[in-house]
């Protein structure tokens, strides 16, 4: 890895920093911030360290009055000259090395992208950089909270998932898309939907309908749900992406758009609404960009298996992982205090099943899209 | 042997046991005499000593031709180091084995010491059980007188050949030459030169012309002895070879110089690497609990003495006045009874006193250990490794016998077969009478299991079950390539090396108690790994020495130490002793070797980490990374100089003590892989390894 010349064609290739956005040059200033203290360091013979913030469940608290979860000040300190830290302490300056080629050339790459990029064998050893990518995928979000840039903001992004349809026009890189003409499989939403990439065009939806994954959502576009009730219909593949939250945050306070979610009755779907309305812990760094406190949950509810008469046959037993999960989810700071809440998961524990989505299909096949949705709205029967 | 000797004598002289009375006759029903007592008498005769062990030999050590030549070069260079070193005289051993046709060897072995008197040559190369070590308690080789006698029966037996001897006793006087064989059914010697008086062979040129005239070898000395014998006999090397006795003799023989020419013409030196003889040994009378009840009442009969006690202070070690007097009144006898007197009735009155009176223990200078810096020499000598320690215990008693025990410990080195040269491997590979390689390797080299001998194998793509002798040109490469690299430092198993008074035991090691003793030691505790009750593994070679005024060996060929409790607690608490010390060591290279591990680490990474910022900030790589290099050097020497592996802190690396020698390895040609450092597991708690008295 000797030092290339300088007339190289990846120098050549180069974007003269003049002409970098200023949101490039903060972040390559960050970059070249945290080589220089490795600069620093080595000269008066101290180890090198960086401080990243802890992204653990400890280092992580609920603020009330913004009602989404926040990082603390906790930060784990990595050394280059500690055993147990050499190695990530060299992958995440390949990755700020990597960021900042991705930037000055002015592309972007995935993670999996990333991960090739930087993936090569250490001179003299049989070891490989990057075992895996989970390896790298966690080393980049180690840089992005250690020097405070998104993910967006290096240049990676994660594949596309989730897809959107409804009542909205929008401008992805230049090009205008108008979601009421997407056919069957919809807007594929991108990763990175920042200003910059997406801006809205014109928007006639009164709502947000947000479902939990592809197969509902299809039910939904078939019918023309989105037309029908004037709204905009996303899913995000299970727990949603990043780029799906930000578009949801972005529509529910650019757009005033009520968010509804529509998700399984089962721990697993009381966790992707607490993640969309307070945040995740991991990216707890992010939940001021991507937090919808005020987001609802229309259903599926504990009550629904009497309150719609479905059959025994659509039951799905809850395992012990889903009664511990459950457990937890009630303690929740922000459920906590939530009667509701507490009763709805009470009852699930009680009821020692779990109901999909599609169970209401059993009813009848447009049942969802016809009478339950409808009739929740219209009675403004959800939680909060 | 004592009995053994007796029981046989008794057993077959014509003494009627039971009278033929009127119960013989009986009545009519009884089964039909076949023989009577005068019938049965008449052919029942004396039989000589030499003729039941003519009949027995592998009683001796000749139970087949290949330990026969052993035996041979074992007993004459036992007699003649025994010879020399009671004369004082630093040992100069010839040995010089030779093949005289198919399944034929002679076997010469000369000595520097003082000669033997013309009128006992006869007797002592002639004579079953004719010598001086018998009749006394003092640490010597030999103990019974049988050994080189019996050699040359066996060489008159398989060959018709004579036994030659010639000695000479000073500078000025002339040498004797004989030939000499052994009347088995007499016991006597036969004079067959010299028309049986022997040969007389003068000084100077004329002495020179006569020994080239009788064919008789002879390396020019003032004094000393050379004995031949020519047998029927297989030579072979590897295990149980005359090579390894002789290589292992010099090892607990510091003192000692041999050289070796073997049937192919090799020769073989083995210079002293001490200028002095080891302390003469003091004669001692024997100890009374050490006495059974047989042999008092021969001493009893024997007794110079007139008065019991005067018999039991004069007889006996460690018997003051007092305690004969106490003795007696034990017995329930007059201290000034005759000793005449004593009958078999009063004799066991008085064995029974000994055993519940108290007597000191008895003097133990009589005994003279290698020594601990003698012992690593002759380890180091001889046994390739990195680390040696060694032990001598204070002496001890058994049944009223002194007896001491030391232990000298080798770890590292290459294990036999990467020292094999390829001709040695042929000529091994056509000598052995092993029916599969795999038996071959197994047998041929001492450290190697059968687990090793098939990863051998394996490497070399070659069968287990391929007949040594056989085997082409190519495919021999291919096994002295692969016993070269495969690694067996983890699969080796440690090497035992057992000594009695300085003499190797070759056969028998698990009917012995070193081997059991070293066993039954918890070396884990030491860093080594171990199977429950197996030999440890790892490259080890511990040699264990006891040293005593009467070695108990289980039978009479002396191969293997009878387990005597005193004698295994001795042992253990020298193996302990060494353990101790190897286990320190190992951690103390393990230690550096993570230190090592550590900075590699670091070094690993600091190259990328160079390469990385210098591409972002545009600083000089190679200056950092030197800067950080030298960060790393000062961050691991310090992680290094507080903590051992268990994060404890240390200040002072621990003291191995004295004993020890440590060699620094200045190449080491493959890297150490790590198995053989320092096992998986972790030493358990350490087993409470200190005398228990």
């Amino acid at each position: 890895m000797a030092k290339k010349p300088r007339t190289s064609a990846a120098e050549q290739r180069e974007i003269d920093p003049k002409d970098l956005s200023p949101r490039d040059r903060k972040t390559l200033g960050q970059i070249t911030g945290l080589a220089d203290t490795v600069v620093k360091a080595a000269a008066s013979g101290r180890d090198p360290a960086m401080d990243i913030p802890a992204r653990t469940l400890s280092n992580v608290r609920y603020n009330k009055t913004k009602r989404f979860i926040e990082m603390g000040a906790a930060t784990n300190r990595r050394q280059l000259f500690n055993l147990n830290q050499a190695k990530s302490y060299m992958q995440t300056m390949l990755v700020a090395e990597g960021a900042k080629r991705l930037i000055v050339q002015g592309k972007t790459t995935s993670l999996r992208g990333m991960y090739y990029l930087l993936k090569h064998t250490i001179e003299g050893t049989r070891e490989e950089t990057f075992d895996d990518q989970e390896e790298s995928d966690s080393v980049i979000e180690d840089l992005e909270v250690a020097i405070e840039a998104l993910r967006e903001e290096l240049h990676v992004y994660a594949k596309n998932a989730g897809a959107m349809v409804g009542e909205i026009t929008l401008i992805d890189s230049g090009d205008t898309i108008d979601c009421t003409r997407m056919g069957s499989g919809g807007y594929s939403i991108p990763s990175i939907v920042e200003p910059e990439v997406i801006q809205f065009a014109k928007c006639n939806a009164k709502f947000i309908l947000h479902v939990e994954k592809d197969t509902v959502w299809r039910r939904f576009n078939e019918d023309k749900f989105w037309k029908t009730h004037k709204c905009i219909l996303t899913h995000g593949g299970g727990q949603p992406p990043r780029g799906v939250r930000r578009l949801l945050y972005r529509m529910h306070h650019e757009l005033d758009l009520p968010v509804y979610c529509l998700l399984d009755n089962d721990p697993w779907g009381y966790y992707i609404y607490s993640v969309i309305k307070q945040g995740s812990i991991n990216l707890a760094y992010e939940s001021k960009r991507m937090a919808i406190p005020d987001a609802r949950y229309l259903g599926l509810r504990s009550k629904d298996f009497e309150e719609c008469g479905l059959s025994n046959s659509v039951k799905i037993d809850l395992s012990d992982t889903d009664r511990k999960r459950a457990h937890q989810i009630m303690k929740y700071p922000w459920f906590a205090h939530k009667k509701p809440w507490q009763k709805e998961i009470e009852k699930l524990l009680e009821n020692g099943f779990k109901l999909e989505v599609e169970a209401l299909i059993s009813k009848d096949i447009s049942y969802v899209t016809e009478e339950y949705t409808p009739q929740r709205l219209a009675d403004q029967d959800w939680l909060d | 042997m004592t009995e053994r000797v007796q029981g046989v004598d008794a057993g077959v002289k014509p003494v009627p046991l039971a009278p033929p009375g009127p119960n013989g006759q009986g009545n009519g029903e009884a089964p039909r005499r076949r023989a009577t007592a005068h019938s049965m008498a008449a052919s029942q005769r004396d039989i000589s000593v030499s003729e039941f062990f003519a009949k027995n030999r592998h009683l001796l050590g000749f139970d087949n031709p290949r330990k026969a030549l052993l035996t041979t070069v074992k007993e004459a260079v036992d007699n003649a180091l025994d010879a020399c070193e009671e004369a004082g005289i630093l040992p100069e051993v010839w040995v010089h084995v030779r093949s005289t046709g198919e399944n034929r060897f002679q076997v010469a072995v000369q000595d520097n010491g003082p000669g033997i008197l013309k009128k006992t040559i006869p007797l002592i190369f002639g004579k079953l059980l004719y010598g001086s070590k018998f009749h006394r308690l003092r640490m010597s080789r030999g103990q019974q007188g049988i050994g080189i006698s019996a050699a040359g029966m066996y060489g008159l037996l398989t060959t018709g050949k004579p036994v030659k001897i010639m000695s000479k006793i000073d500078k000025g006087k002339p040498a004797h030459y004989y030939e000499i064989q052994i009347d088995t059914k007499r016991n006597e010697p036969e004079i067959l030169n010299g028309k049986g008086e022997g040969d007389e062979i003068p000084c100077g040129e004329r002495g020179r012309q006569a020994i080239e005239k009788l064919g008789i070898e002879w390396v020019e000395v003032e004094h000393g002895t050379r004995v031949t014998i020519e047998l029927e006999a297989r030579f072979q090397r590897g295990r149980g070879s005359v090579d390894e006795y002789l290589e292992q003799t010099a090892l607990a023989n510091p003192h000692v110089t041999l050289h070796y020419m073997d049937p192919e013409g090799q020769e073989k030196h083995y210079l002293r690497v001490a200028e002095t003889l080891p302390p003469e040994p003091k004669e001692i009378k024997p100890h009374p609990y050490g006495v059974e009840l047989g042999m008092l009442v021969a001493m009893l009969k024997d007794a110079k003495a007139s008065t019991l006690s005067q018999f039991l202070t004069t007889s006996f070690s460690r018997v003051s006045a007092g305690v004969a007097r106490r003795i007696c009144e034990a017995a329930g006898l007059s201290p000034r009874a005759s000793v005449r007197k004593i009958g078999r009735h009063e004799a066991d009155a008085l064995y029974k006193a000994i055993q519940e009176t108290r007597i000191p223990a008895p003097a133990t200078d009589c005994i003279s250990p290698i020594g601990e810096e003698l012992l690593l020499k002759g380890l180091h000598q001889l046994v390739p490794g990195e680390f040696y320690a060694a032990a001598t215990r204070p002496p001890a008693v058994y049944r009223g016998n002194p007896f001491q025990i030391e232990v000298g410990l080798a770890y590292g080195g290459a294990p036999a077969t990467h020292r094999v040269p390829k001709e040695t491997l042929v000529e091994l590979l056509s000598q052995s009478d092993a029916r599969t390689l795999r038996q071959f390797l197994a047998t041929t080299f001492d450290g190697l299991g059968v687990e090793a001998a098939d990863q051998i194998l394996h490497t070399a793509k070659l069968r287990r079950r391929m007949s040594p002798g056989k085997l082409k040109e190519a495919e021999i490469d291919r096994l002295h390539e692969a016993m070269q690299n495969v690694s067996l430092n983890d699969r080796q198993t440690m090497t035992v090396l057992r000594y009695a008074n300085r003499v190797p035991l070759l056969f028998q090691a698990g009917a012995c108690a070193i081997t059991q003793t070293v066993m039954q030691t918890n070396w884990r505790a030491y860093g080594l790994s171990q199977s429950r009750g197996a030999l440890p593994s790892g490259p080890v070679t511990v040699m264990v020495h006891i040293a005593s005024v009467w070695v108990p060996f289980t039978s009479e060929s002396k191969e293997a130490v009878a387990g005597y409790p005193e004698i295994q607690k001795e042992l253990r608490l020298a193996l302990q002793a060494v353990g101790r010390k190897l286990g320190m060591y190992l951690k103390r290279r393990q230690k550096a070797r993570h230190e090592g591990e550590r900075r590699n680490l670091f070094l690993r990474y600091l190259g990328e980490v160079a390469t990385a910022v210098s591409r972002i900030n545009r600083t000089d790589r190679d200056a950092l990374y030197e800067q950080l290099l030298k960060v790393a050097k000062r961050k691991t020497a310090e992680a290094d100089a507080k903590y051992d592996e268990r994060g404890q802190r240390i200040d002072e690396e621990e003291d191995l003590g004295e004993h020890v020698l440590i060699v620094e390895r200045a190449t080491s040609p493959t890297p150490v892989p790590a198995a053989c450092v320092a096992p998986a597991e972790h030493p358990e708690v350490a087993e409470v390894d200190d005398e228990i008295d």
